[in-house]
């Protein structure tokens, strides 16, 4: 910074960078305590005052991984020498893992949640800013007759809490057989995510200035290709916004997720918490579901972080 | 060989009519301007030549083709926007190299074109940048070479340098001229700088409120002017144009502007000239430098008192006042020293203009 500065702007700047800082921590604490809660032994995990330090454990992991059973009698001392270091770990904590006659270790619903949500969530991303790309790019560069009603009525869809069609849709849904499929989920998010997606993406588009386009036309180009030769490279930024937002609306979604579905396509948000069903409630398993659960969108945020930022700021600076 | 023409061109916004009956053939390798204000329909008829917008009545002919029902890529025409449109994501070498990908040429012929495009517009060391690093001159060379690489059959190009400062404008003007004498192709050029369309042009055709007002070369449409539009548009500084009487005086006419005490003398014959035109109400045109001034008073010269002198470097511009009439003269730099200072002045029958008031057509008499 080559800008002069007196003293009372510097104390001011120093006001301002420690009230940026203590709101930070406000914003973190609450994630700070999901992981610091999935790698707590399970009888910190609920202590008034909280624990902060403690030594860290893996065993809410292996628990969440695993089917488990209580244990009826302390394990005998060939069985728990027998055991693989993880079992121990479940045994220690006064359970043991199930197993199938075979003697396989049976797994969780989570995994399968997990994987639920990730066909979700990305599948409804892509078709949601993919049509809403294609939507807005019409838009913005065609005169569409009633153009300023339609885009009203496209918008108009988010005028309503979506849980309010929530019986309705589940009726519809059951006569169709959509319940309880990845299709099913897939299509309301992709519904919910549009109306979002045509906007943003209009105001991203409206921006490129169309002569880029005409330059390809001439060049010799079909408008199609001009489309993704030209405007899709330059829409990048919204593009990337966009589907951030469209993809943790999808992951996060709970409500539908819990009515529509309960077996083959439960997503990981209903299942989550539903752990706490057998026994005295275990915090531990809960809050290393969840933390793994933030791990996608804190991932597919950070490698996007550079056109979010650009996306937050864009059309702001006048080129 | 590119010719091209346009039959009876009209062309609506909505209720606003843009192009009117428009008429124009513009000969192979022919450089023409496209020169009128804003708004005037210029830039209209350059992108429905271009295929980027489309006309409501009359043909566009290239080379004795109809195009006005082909996609703007299948006429093979190439266009340098004002914004210079360089597309941000790609260097400068995929720019330029971006029309030709669309014919899949080969990769070595592509190669060699786009680094020989490079050479004769003096950008080959700039083939890595990306657009945003560039100055303002460089990007308009990397348009035109974008335009000039597939070897169109005719250049369009609309104000290409308007968005560059004065200087660097100059600088471009000399080297579009190089080029076009260079590469020799036929190319439409849309400004609405008359200095711009004077330098570059072969012929200039003058538009005003979607009609076209005149087609001629440069020293045509100066010396010439069809009508009052043109009188003024063309020209810097502005000519000066006034309501005037002519009456016979002896073996002589006098030209007498409006609120002038008194009349300018011009040769008998202008009487002759101008009878088809009797009871017409009549302007005079005349250019300052057709404003003669001296500082005696002399054969014909009218008193005037200098009001505002404009230094010019090489010349200034002098405003005139003859009674409530003013005129603007042109004289040596510093010849007349200060405002307030009695001169003495006489047009210039030569360089003359009478025009119809009420049509605002050149009556074409000429001493």
């Amino acid at each position: 910074m080559a800008a002069v500065r007196t003293t009372g702007e510097r104390t001011l700047n120093r006001v301002a960078i420690a009230s940026v800082l203590i709101v930070t921590l406000i914003f973190l604490a609450p994630i700070y305590w999901i992981v610091s809660t999935s790698f707590k032994p399970r009888n910190l995990s609920t202590t008034i005052p909280p624990t902060v330090v403690f030594t860290p454990e893996i065993s809410p992991f292996v628990k969440l991984f695993t089917k488990r059973s209580q244990l009826r009698s302390a394990p005998t001392p060939e069985e728990y020498e027998a055991a693989p270091w993880w079992e121990r770990l479940v045994f220690d904590g006064g359970e043991k893992v199930v197993r199938s006659g075979r003697g396989e270790v049976q797994l969780s619903g989570y995994p399968s949640r997990f994987i639920n949500s990730l066909i979700v969530a990305i599948t409804s991303t892509v078709l949601a800013v993919g049509m809403g790309t294609f939507t807005a790019y019409g838009f913005s560069r065609f005169k569409v007759k009633g153009e300023g009603d339609l885009l009203f009525f496209i918008l108009s869809t988010r005028m309503l809490p979506p849980v309010v069609v929530a019986i309705p849709m589940f009726l519809m849904y059951r006569a169709v057989g959509l319940n309880d499929t990845h299709w099913g989920l897939i299509i309301l998010y992709t519904a919910f995510n549009l109306s979002f997606s045509v906007w943003l993406m209009k105001g991203f588009i409206d921006e490129i200035p169309k002569e880029y386009e005409e330059a390809a036309l001439v060049d010799g180009y079909t408008r199609m290709q001009a489309f993704f030769k030209v405007v899709l490279p330059e829409a990048a930024t919204g593009i990337a916004a966009t589907a951030v937002f469209c993809f943790i609306t999808a992951w996060n979604e709970y409500a539908f997720a819990l009515i529509m579905t309960n077996r083959r396509a439960q997503t990981a948000p209903p299942f989550i918490p539903s752990q706490v069903g057998s026994g005295l409630p275990d915090w531990t398993v809960i809050a290393s579901g969840t933390f793994l659960f933030l791990l996608p969108v804190a991932i597919f945020t950070f490698l996007l972080r550079n056109h979010l930022l650009r996306g937050m700021s864009f059309g702001a600076i006048r080129k | 060989m590119t010719q091209i023409e346009l039959r009876g061109v009209q062309k609506w916004f909505g209720s606003v009519q843009v192009i009117k009956d428009l008429n124009l053939v513009i000969e192979d390798n022919e450089f023409i301007v496209l020169l009128g204000q804003s708004g005037c329909g210029k830039t209209t008829t350059l992108r429905a030549v271009a295929g980027l917008e489309t006309i409501d009545e009359g043909d566009i002919l290239i080379d004795g083709q109809t195009v006005q029902h082909l996609k703007a890529a299948a006429r093979d025409i190439a266009m340098v926007f004002q914004s210079f449109s360089l597309y941000p994501h790609m260097s400068v070498y995929e720019n330029i190299a971006f029309p030709l990908r669309a014919t899949r040429m080969n990769r070595a012929e592509l190669d060699s074109q786009v680094r020989e495009i490079a050479n004769v517009l003096r950008i080959g060391d700039l083939l890595d940048r990306k657009p945003s690093a560039l100055s303002g001159g460089d990007m308009q060379r990397v348009a035109i070479g974008r335009a000039l690489v597939r070897q169109p059959k005719a250049m369009l190009m609309d104000e290409p340098i308007g968005a560059l400062d004065a200087k660097l404008r100059e600088e471009m003007r000399a080297e579009i001229k190089r080029l076009h004498l260079k590469q020799g192709s036929t190319t439409i050029y849309v400004t609405h700088d008359q200095i711009e369309a004077m330098s570059l042009a072969d012929r200039i055709v003058i538009m005003h409120e979607g009609v076209l007002q005149q087609v001629g070369t440069p020293n045509e449409v100066y010396s010439r002017p069809q009508n009052l539009f043109v009188a003024q548009f063309v020209g810097s500084p502005v000519m000066n144009i006034a309501a005037a009487k002519v009456a016979q005086d002896k073996d002589a006419a006098t030209v007498t502007v409006e609120g002038a005490p008194q009349g300018f003398p011009f040769p008998a014959e202008l009487l002759g000239k101008l009878n088809g035109s009797a009871g017409k109400a009549l302007s005079l045109g005349i250019r300052p430098e057709g404003v003669l001034v001296e500082h005696e008073a002399g054969d014909g010269f009218v008193p005037a008192e200098a009001h505002i002198i404009e230094p010019l470097g090489s010349y200034d511009i002098v405003d005139l006042q003859f009674g409530d009439q003013m005129l603007r003269a042109r004289t040596r730099s510093g010849f007349v020293e200060k405002a307030g200072s009695r001169v003495y002045a006489r047009i210039d029958p030569a360089q003359a203009h009478f025009f119809d008031t009420a049509s605002g057509q050149s009556l074409g008499v000429r001493l």
